[in-house]
């Protein structure tokens, strides 16, 4: 495709988002004091703040051009990664799993595992989630360059160092605070650089209904084709999907991910914590919106030949991730082509910063405090989190060079998440409800989790065992492999953590008030009207999440 | 330094700024497409779209700023 060639006004509009962001970070340092401001952005945050910030912390740019190349490959099926794949681990993460992280006190998840078990589960994630959290962002900044040397043609270093530096430099001067605040701006450049794509698309096609009446029947529906594998454009059947996505994946990603459980811990209370993801939810649910209906209408006009709208074909290969860009140079004139690219932009840029806030908090209180220096001061945690800044977006550089010669390490990205988030699920979850869980089953079951996992992605990407086995149906998908494999990582662990718990030594209950449902007084919001309880805002999101998938049944 | 009295302004007024400024560019080059059309013709370009767009952008980002321009972080 030739590239999307930008005027001077779309230049001032990326020159704009570059300033502000930096003027913000200039801007935050004055109110950056201490640690907790670094780290947790001073918890002072309203559920407003925090509940955006966790949503945008997950809505990156590849996952905007993924999600929509995607629905372009599998269909209406994508859905389900917004609303089944997301929004009840949300909701559990706010209604029972928020309390015992919030009131805790903690500043990570791995600062939970300690409390819960021991040092040694801690160092175990916080290592594995610090590789987890470098390796994606430095695929990231791999990508970022990829997409912008791809469709505008610019110059790949260029590209990557500017934006790593700004990040840099705002992030290391005032930590989560100016992560957060450009997450925000992020989100609502999002929305408004990329919906009109769809109303667009809406408006040339002539109706929602009339989309839907161009694709093929199999690739319009969520649920009523999930029965057999060969009748849907993701080859996987319902049981794939709530066990893997819906259950695993989802669970494991919502509600142990550091990166954005993170922006929940910078609530200025427990109530705006616990309300922190429920009001997520209802962005997350109306993502498809851009996302799914963006694909949809790309799918409709590529098969309609009037239309001179195709995929970029690169050595015989569709290249799915062409369809949002060619969306928005269909459509865009001057001006709105800045807007749409600033928002890509942001979109890296701050799924990059909210990396890379996660790995300084986690690398300083989990890795460098707990191990190597334990006694470090507050001002000296302050100074070693803006260090790590700085060393973990140079290893991101890094490791976008070595991606780069490297093209295949993307195949990986799916495969790193089900290794470190979908055993920690388990658990999570057992060691939050089941308080005769033991130090040495949370820690045996993790390492037997995550090998399972990293055995299962070699198996396959090497064929010494086909899709099917894991999937336990036929045909298969390379996504349906990727549900499975974290619902078998999930299993092995829950299993083994149980078993092993069974015979190794438990930590005396009084150490687990606080930590553990059933040995932690409840608190009871009793003078709060009931619409404002979190619990009234998650059944409202629970009913929407249901009317939804009714309606694309 | 910082005073002691210094407040950090809400993060809706930034957000306010950012669309205030981001739309009123996108306006203005859609007040010049339209004065004087591009030779790079987008489908639907007959409805300018960066006019009304940008108009929305510029009333939402007005109305964060209006509202939020004496207000502190955490609210």
């Amino acid at each position: 495709m030739p590239t999307i060639s930008l005027g001077l006004i779309d230049w001032l509009i990326v020159a704009t988002y570059f300033g502000v962001v930096l003027g913000l970070g200039y801007y935050l340092k004055r109110f950056t004091r201490n640690e907790e401001d670094f780290f947790l952005a001073g918890r002072k945050n309203s559920s407003w703040v925090a509940g955006l910030a966790f949503l945008s912390a997950n809505l990156g740019a590849l996952e905007l051009l993924g999600m929509t190349g995607n629905t372009f490959k599998y269909g209406m099926y994508v859905a389900h990664f917004y609303w089944v794949g997301a929004i009840p681990a949300m909701l559990f993460l706010g209604v029972y799993m928020m309390p015992f992280y919030y009131s805790s006190k903690i500043k990570s998840i791995p600062g939970y595992l300690k409390l819960r078990f021991d040092e040694k589960t801690r160092v175990l994630n916080g290592i594995s989630f610090a590789v987890m959290t470098l390796l994606v962002s430095g695929i990231n900044l791999y990508a970022m360059a990829l997409v912008l040397h791809t469709f505008l043609g610019w110059d790949w270093n260029i590209s990557m160092w500017a934006s790593a530096i700004t990040v840099a430099a705002y992030v290391t001067m005032s930590g989560l605070m100016s992560a957060i605040f450009t997450e925000i701006i992020q989100f609502f450049l999002i929305w408004f650089g990329l919906f009109l794509v769809s109303i667009l698309g809406i408006i040339e096609i002539g109706s929602p209904a009339e989309i839907m009446n161009r694709i093929p029947a199999t690739f319009a529906t969520l649920w009523s084709t999930s029965g057999d594998p060969s009748l849907n454009g993701m080859m996987i059947t319902w049981v794939g999907i709530v066990l893997g996505l819906g259950f695993v994946l989802s669970f494991g990603y919502w509600t142990t991910d550091f990166l954005v459980v993170q922006r929940a811990f910078s609530a200025k209370d427990l109530r705006s914590a616990r309300n922190t993801p429920i009001l997520a939810s209802f962005f997350k649910m109306a993502l498809p919106f851009i996302v799914i209906f963006a694909g949809l209408i790309a799918l409709a006009l590529s098969r309609d030949p009037n239309s001179g709208f195709k995929l970029v074909q690169e050595g015989g290969v569709t290249n799915y991730d062409s369809a949002l860009p060619l969306l928005i140079v269909r459509y865009y004139p001057t001006g709105l082509i800045g807007l749409g690219v600033t928002a890509l932009l942001a979109g890296f840029m701050a799924g990059q910063a909210g990396n890379i806030s996660a790995f300084n908090t986690v690398w300083t209180y989990d890795i460098y405090k707990s191990v190597l220096n334990r006694n470090a001061s507050d001002a000296h945690l302050l100074w070693m989190g803006r260090a790590a800044t700085i060393v973990g977006i140079i290893i991101s550089i890094g490791t976008a060079y070595w991606a780069k010669s490297f093209p295949s390490i993307m195949d990986y990205m799916q495969a790193i998440f089900s290794w470190v988030n979908a055993p920690l699920f388990a658990t999570m979850l057992l060691g939050m409800f089941i308080w005769w869980i033991t130090p040495n089953g949370a820690f045996w079951g993790l390492i037997g989790g995550m090998g399972t996992s990293i055995v299962l992605f070699f198996a396959v990407k090497y064929q010494w065992i086909e899709n099917h086995i894991i999937t336990l149906s036929s045909p298969a998908s390379d996504m349906a492999a990727n549900f499975w494999r974290a619902w078998w990582a999930w299993l092995v662990c829950f299993v083994l953590t149980i078993l092993i718990s069974l015979v190794t030594k438990r930590k005396p209950k009084e150490q687990l008030v606080g930590l553990v449902k059933g040995l932690t007084p409840e608190v009871h919001d009793g003078s709060i009207a009931f619409y404002k309880k979190p619990e009234f805002a998650a059944i409202l999101s629970l009913v929407i999440l249901v009317i939804l998938n009714v309606l694309f049944w | 330094m910082s005073t002691p009295q210094a407040t950090m302004k809400s993060i809706w007024f930034f957000v306010g700024l950012m669309l205030l400024i981001v739309g009123s560019l996108v306006c203005l080059a859609g007040i010049i497409d339209f004065v004087s059309p591009p030779e790079r013709k987008t489908v639907l370009a007959g409805t300018h779209p960066a006019i009304w767009w940008s108009v929305l952008m510029i009333v939402s980002g007005g109305l964060f700023l209006f509202t939020h321009r004496n207000k502190r972080h955490d609210v």
